[in-house]
């Protein structure tokens, strides 16, 4: 589905700071209705990993195909087309306060010239799965974060996408939300068969969501594998760290709240219950 | 005496009431699309385009820079090709417009810039062309503050009226100069500055309640 060729992204020196590598030959395989994570340390190049599958960042060379499709070479007018095909969820939700639920949830539908009906069509079924009926006609300002990212991820489905890509989700989120947030995006992929590629700095993330992983330092990819597999034996030392980071909210006792306990019971029903 | 004054401070407000008016729509409708090319062509924004920073980034700056009386009798000759004369109600128009359209550009460039990136971020994301970021996004959001933004126009193009009104304009600044300066009118002068007072207050007010009604961010 995805295929990331030897993607380098050299971010050019600026007034400040000089010229920064971010990704040194990135090599990664998505198969569709896979779930990727990415996890890696602050500055690693995860957030540029995601955001030249999109396109939101050019590589500075390599080639990035999406489900067959050389995309690294679209032209600025084909780009807009290519991206309504990828949806895509973030960890400040960047919801327009503007618009309420409903009408953020329809903007991708809206920018691509879907007609009212179509618009209502699409929409009116996502509120029920992320669990926000009650919250059609409320703007963002009325929400709780939790709330708000499920609105983030009906809007990155509306126009009915194959891959979604999701960029430190459940970070600016509480433990009990972000194990719910979890749950609703598990349940979508088994629902949907989507395609999703996930960063996280959380092993917890990755044990509750993910089929495989990948581990970056330093804008390469170090390790890469089975979730179950790198688990019981994590090779590389940045692995072994972050997996010791999780050990040790283990035994700070905030296991009752860790996403990793909280694989199962992927319903919509538990989905929708917090305020 | 009220009775002689009334129909003329009526008068006096009608005119600059439009004069405002008609300056102000009339800078919008040239300002809006200036301040959101200046919001968005700068590097690495939506429609980068360098040249346009550089040469209109000064030209607002310097037409921003000018008093806005010394801005009035510099234009006379461009005000007289538009109206015809450089006298009167419609005349004052001229300068008001010109004065207010870098002052409208300044303020929906602040307004637009001061939306999160990561709004744009998203709707790029989204699949939306450069034209829709603006018109989905930008815009749209900004909306409360360039609200803000107009009403404090028209407060200062109140004023800026009433100084071209002592050249001759009409309007309220005409009167009080007129009548209650020269002809030394106490009762005329109080009456105008009381005007003034009322219509700028409610100006403000309306303003303020647009800008609420339209800002969705603290509910
Ligand atoms: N637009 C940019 N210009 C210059 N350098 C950048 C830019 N974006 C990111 N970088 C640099 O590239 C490196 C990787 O950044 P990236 O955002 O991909 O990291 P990350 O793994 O997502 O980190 P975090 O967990 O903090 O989000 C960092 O050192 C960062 O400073
Ligand atoms: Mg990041």
């Amino acid at each position: 589905m995805i295929r990331l060729s030897n993607v380098q992204k050299t971010y050019a020196a600026r007034r400040g700071s000089d010229e920064h590598i971010a990704l040194r030959g990135i090599n990664l395989d998505i198969a569709a209705g896979e779930i990727v994570g990415v996890i890696g340390r602050s500055g690693a190049g995860k957030s540029t990993l995601i955001r030249c599958i999109n396109l939101l960042e050019t590589p500075t060379s390599g080639t990035v195909t999406v489900d067959g499709t050389n995309v690294t070479t679209l032209s600025k007018r084909d780009l807009p087309l290519f991206r309504r095909q990828l949806g895509m969820v973030f960890q400040h939700f960047n919801l327009l306060s503007s618009r309420t639920v409903f009408d953020n949830i329809a903007l991708p539908l809206e920018l691509a010239g879907a007609t009212k009906a179509d618009i209502a069509k699409a929409v009116d079924p996502l509120l029920p799965l992320v669990g926000l009926e009650e919250k059609r006609d409320r703007y963002p300002a009325e929400l709780s974060g939790g709330q708000k990212q499920r609105v983030g991820i009906a809007r990155a489905l509306s126009s009915n996408p194959k891959v979604l890509l999701c960029d430190e989700v459940t970070s600016a989120l509480d433990p009990e939300t972000t194990r719910q947030i979890l749950t609703l995006l598990k349940d979508i992929n088994k629902r949907l068969g989507l395609t999703m590629v996930v960063i996280t700095h959380e092993m917890a993330v990755v044990k509750a969501l993910c089929d495989r992983v990948a581990v970056m330092d330093g804008g390469v990819i170090v390790e890469e594998g089975a979730v179950e597999g790198i688990f019981a034996d994590p090779k590389h030392a940045t692995t072994q760290s972050l997996l010791a980071d999780e050990f040790m909210d283990f035994r700070a006792g905030s296991d009752a709240n860790n996403p990793a306990n909280n694989t199962g019971a992927a319903t919509t029903a538990t989905a929708g219950q917090e305020g | 005496m009220f009775s002689t004054l009334a129909p003329i401070l009526l008068q006096a407000t009608w005119e600059t009431i439009y004069m405002v008016a008609v300056s102000l729509s009339i800078a919008t409708l040239f300002g809006l699309p200036l301040g959101v090319l200046l919001a968005t062509s700068g590097r690495g924004e939506l429609f980068e385009a360098l040249w346009f920073q550089r040469v209109f980034g000064p030209l607002v700056n310097a037409t921003r820079s000018v008093p806005f009386i010394i801005l009035a009798v510099a234009i006379i000759p461009f005000t007289r090709f538009v109206v015809g004369t450089s006298i009167g109600t419609s005349a004052a128009i001229v300068p008001l417009t010109v004065a207010a359209i870098p002052f409208i550009a300044r303020i929906i460039e602040g307004a637009m810039r001061e939306v999160d990136g990561g709004l744009i971020e998203a709707a790029q994301a989204m699949g939306a062309r450069p034209v829709q970021v603006v018109t989905k996004v930008l815009l749209p959001e900004a909306l409360p503050g360039i609200i803000h933004g107009l009403t404090l126009t028209a407060v200062t193009l109140i004023g800026y009226s009433a100084m071209v009104g002592a050249v001759g304009a009409g309007g309220l600044g005409d009167l009080g100069i007129r009548y209650g300066y020269q002809r030394f009118r106490p009762d005329v002068m109080a009456a105008v500055v009381i005007t003034l007072i009322v219509v700028v207050q409610a100006v403000q007010s309306f303003g303020d309640y647009l800008a609420r009604k339209a800002d969705k961010r603290n509910i």
